[in-house]
């Protein structure tokens, strides 16, 4: 087991090099980029000499108070799939879920990759923290996440906070969080950290994060929150394939009714799609099968902070992000059903004249709904 | 004089277990199982709709998903006295077949396996030998000396760029190991194989429940309406689409996990001697073929064993105060009473209370309280529960499907059923009923496709959705077989709202610390006379421990009765 068997792989610097860049213009661009997501001029070497590194990305892939449901959507991308992932594209050299070594064995392989690699692995933290009582709510050989977080963090180029634990507290984190579970940007400070947010976050999403990275020489660009704004910048709503029905002013009225049975929208019984960023309705799940929506459930809003905490599930919202603090999905919908309905008519009259019957029918029931939805 | 060892963190599992064991002259005499992570999900649970519930406590487990969003739902729906129409039962069904195959295969290959196949030594494979060796037993296809051969030069240069990420550090060139080099490279193979795999079974649940893992539910039935003329209901493409999977399903469990199961554990039968434990089994059964109210009609029959007696199988009442109890005797919590109390779930109290050493620490006070896991007994008894109390439980009562696959298994590895009391017939066994269930999910398959045919497309029992139309207060019990073992929800609503709300799970019967009375629980006492070769290389307590299938996450999730909370520290600065 040498490692003079085989040809070396080219390293990402390698790479640009081969390809007629000099160093100059190598780190012209990482400069560019690390200010460009905001980070201090230090982070600039760190982020170039992740890069440069070996052939494969090191990476630490830390465990708190999660319910592996991170673990387990990541190994569900099906592009790349995952084996491919772990024996071409990055080193994953610490992950409790995955690994052969338990025990001394295993804390050794952490302790070895943060000092052989330090400054240059990608830390992924599927979980949160919990640092009430000390942070004794959660212990890993004897210590506490707070202080293998600590560690780990100080050497890492970049931080991926996996799903909604890491990047906003989930469920443990919802009303009266009782261990003060904490999402990682609130504990570390001065390191790039992509949150993915979602419970999970979908399995592609979280392999296009780490093949962004890896193909592009760069962590992805990020939105105010701290979001890749590749899969955040839309809300499922704007995205969803039943919204026709919203604006026209079709619901489900109640689980497995005729409406339900047509695929009207879900707003009425709790759809939280209007408040919701994420890729949902764009990329779906498990390789595009289908998604909330699709399966007749009204989206409960997983990737949003403190989304426990947002009104019950089956409550219709009332308050929409994003139009305004004033404005209300109701007046929302009312102005949109104006509009849509008599569009929606007029496009489809003049293409379909055999369907004016049932469009009239749905023009009967919206106008209707909207009649409902002023009360 | 014996020494204690400490394995901490156990990996490939899910969660945070902690071992520590007392070794002498080879064997282990002593045992401690420590659950080190704590959520407190039931006290965010108070004062919720009990209707949102499942999707709370659906968030205790991704690995079992779905899971806990059952018995969440039918909780309620016990409380509530909804039935629930045939059509949503045969949808809960199909997608409860659906996850136990999918966790079976990723516990036997991605968490289990490395416990018996030297993944290093499959390099020093034969790809001919291999290949021949792979038809001999199964009609699986991908088996020539080809595939074989590519496989090996892949994992070569894997493990000549010398990043071994996940394979690092592992106890490879164990005396442990005993598989044949070209057994590994088979093992090796499926392993990759089987992770490309486990991602389209799930699919399952993402056209019913929309995605996975964490699929939706929903009380009073399901939400994935009928609408057979409609592109946005279960229709054709659908159902087509899931029957698909389902046959793929089955074909994997019986041309790849078993045949590899059966391979393996012909080079370890004496493992069929190692890590049987207690000798009691604990089941609630699942699978209901005539409404979840008929436990006479489940498929997996429900029942306990007691002292691997097999021609005795006792009923069990969740809801009779004397039987299931919890114990907190040498768990972090207090009890108002006393800590040498049993309490039923519906009137289960709990208060946090670490009193374990300072971290950092090297070792626990195992003569004090050293777990987050409470400690639940049935009639005093410690219980095993998990795909071995299943299976014998199934034999015990003589249904006929489970005495077949049983009794082929023993025929073909040409050992006793008091095999089946060990390690490997945990490991055995959940490949066992991974069979049943495959085949179980095909006929739930054909029975919805007739149900719709004949005009039933009945999805939801709606009427009692209205929290109006509640009673003032209402107790209730949900059950199932988690693919770990025997689990319940107790919910007590009060006013519309959850008044307490209180789990029992798999892995707190299977990884609790003692009780009052100093008895052990499954995993302690399975690792008693575990022979250990290399006290710094302990593969036999994870042979034994993943025997089981930790599910810790799932193991600790009780509340902090009075909200303490303390200060906010910040790790690195603000």
């Amino acid at each position: 087991m040498t490692n003079d068997a085989l040809p070396k792989q080219p390293t990402y610097y390698e790479e640009v090099e081969r390809k007629g860049y000099s160093r100059r213009d190598f780190m012209k661009f990482v400069s560019l980029m690390t200010a460009f997501i905001g980070l201090e001029n230090t982070a600039i070497g760190q982020v170039a000499k992740a890069l440069e590194t070996k052939p494969r990305l090191p990476v630490i892939w830390l465990h708190f108070q999660e319910c592996t449901c991170c673990s387990e959507s990541f190994i569900r991308s099906s592009h790349p799939i995952v084996a491919d992932i772990l024996l071409d594209k990055i080193s994953l050299d610490y992950t409790e879920t995955l690994m052969a070594a338990s025990g001394t064995q295993a804390e050794a392989a952490l302790k070895n990759t943060m000092t052989k690699y330090k400054g240059q692995y990608i830390l992924c933290v599927e979980g949160s923290v919990p640092t009430a009582a000390d942070g004794v709510y959660c212990m890993i050989g004897g210590k506490t996440s707070m202080q293998i977080l600590e560690e780990a963090a100080e050497g890492a180029a970049a931080i991926i906070a996996w799903g909604s634990c890491a990047s906003n507290g989930c469920v443990q984190a919802a009303k009266p969080n009782p261990t003060s579970a904490t999402p990682i940007h609130k504990l570390v400070k001065g390191k790039p950290i992509i949150k993915v947010p979602g419970c999970p976050p979908i399995g592609e999403v979280m392999a296009g994060v780490i093949v962004h990275y890896l193909t592009f020489g760069r962590i992805p660009e990020l939105d105010r929150l701290g979001r890749p704004k590749a899969f955040y910048s839309k809300r499922v709503h704007d995205s969803c394939y039943r919204r026709p029905f919203y604006d026209a002013g079709l619901f489900v009225e109640t689980f497995d009714d005729e409406n339900a049975k047509k695929g009207y929208c879900l707003y009425k019984v709790g759809c939280k799609g209007p408040s919701t960023y994420n890729a949902c309705g764009v990329m779906k799940w498990n390789n595009g099968t289908s998604y909330p929506i699709q399966s007749g459930h009204p989206c409960i809003g997983c990737s949003e902070e403190n989304y426990w905490d947002n009104g019950r599930l089956y409550e219709r919202a009332s308050h929409f992000a994003g139009f305004g603090i004033e404005a209300n999905a109701d007046t929302l919908g009312k102005v949109a059903l104006g509009v849509t309905a008599a569009a929606l008519a007029g496009h489809a009259i003049a293409t379909n004249i055999g369907k004016s019957k049932l469009i009239h029918e749905h023009q009967a029931e919206g106008r209707e709904s909207e009649h409902e939805l002023e009360q | 004089m014996s020494k204690r060892i400490v394995v901490d963190p156990i990996t490939r599992i899910e969660g945070h277990l902690r071992v520590e064991a007392d070794i002498e002259n080879g064997k282990i005499k002593d045992a401690y199982s420590s659950g080190t992570m704590v959520r407190l999900l039931e006290e965010i649970l108070r004062g919720r709709d009990p209707k949102d519930a499942w999707a709370f406590v659906g968030r205790v487990c991704g690995v079992c998903t779905s899971i806990h969003s059952l018995t969440s739902v039918r909780c309620v729906e016990d409380a509530l006295d909804i039935v629930i129409p045939p059509n949503a039962e045969l949808v809960r069904n199909i997608m409860f077949c659906a996850q136990y195959i999918h966790d079976h295969v990723v516990h036997f290959y991605h968490l289990h396996a490395m416990d018996w196949v030297d993944v290093v030594n499959a390099l020093k494979a034969d790809p001919k030998k291999t290949s021949e060796l792979a038809q001999s037993i199964s009609k699986w296809p991908k088996s020539s000396p080809g595939y074989f051969s590519d496989l090996q030069t892949r994992i070569k240069k894997f493990v000549d760029s010398g990043q071994l990420g996940i394979f690092a550090n592992g106890y490879w060139g164990h005396p442990a190991y005993k598989l044949p080099a070209e057994v590994n490279l088979i093992g090796l193979a499926h392993y990759l194989e089987a992770l490309e795999w486990q991602k389209e079974i799930v699919k399952v649940h993402a056209i019913f429940g929309g995605k996975n893992p964490h699929p939706n539910y929903l009380v009073g039935g399901m939400a994935c309406a009928i609408g057979v003329d409609d592109v946005s209901g279960i229709n054709a493409e659908r159902l087509a689409y899931v029957g698909q999977l389902l046959k793929d399903g089955k074909d994997f469990v019986e041309q790849v996990y078993i045949p590899d199961l059966m391979a393996v554990a012909s080079f370890y039968k004496d493992w069929g001697s190692i890590g049987g434990g207690l000798g009691n089994y604990l089941v609630y059964g699942d699978l209901p073929t005539n409404g979840y109210r008929d436990l006479s009609g489940y498929k997996f029959p429900a029942g306990a064993i007691l002292n691997k007696d097999i021609s005795k199988v006792y009923d069990v009442d969740l809801k009779k105060e004397d039987e299931v109890q919890e114990f907190i005797t040498h768990s972090w919590y207090e009890y108002k009473e006393g800590d040498d109390k049993g309490l039923h779930p519906w009137k289960g109290e709990s208060k946090i209370k670490y009193t374990g050493p300072k971290p950092p620490f090297e070792h626990l006070n195992t003569n004090e309280k050293y777990s987050y896991l409470k400690t639940p007994r049935w009639k005093g008894h410690a219980m095993e529960v998990g795909p071995l109390a299943r299976v014998l439980v199934g034999y015990a009562r003589g249904r006929e499907d489970f005495k077949a696959v049983v009794d082929k298994a023993l025929k073909d590895l040409n050992v006793p059923v008091t095999a089946l009391f060990s390690t490997l017939g945990r490991t055995a066994a959940r490949g066992l009923e991974s069979v049943l269930t495959a085949q179980w999910g095909l006929d739930f398959y054909d029975q919805l496709l007739a149900n719709i045919k004949n005009g039933d497309t009945r999805m939801a029992e709606m009427s009692k959705f209205d929290s109006s139309t509640w009673p003032k207060s209402a107790l209730g019990v949900g059950h199932t077989e988690a693919p770990r073992g025997a689990l319940a929800h107790w919910i007590n609503i009060q006013d519309e709202k959850i008044a307490n709300y209180q789990l029992v799970v798999p892995t707190t019967w299977n990884a609790s610390p003692r009780d009052n009375k100093g008895q052990m629980s499954a995993y302690e006492a399975a690792l008693i006379d575990t022979p250990v070769a290399d006290e710094k290389q302990p593969l036999e307590i994870l042979r034994t421990i993943h025997s089981f299938d930790p599910c810790m996450a799932c193991s600790v999730h009780l509340y902090d009765e009075d909200g303490t909370t303390i200060s906010r520290i910040s790790v690195l600065g603000d």
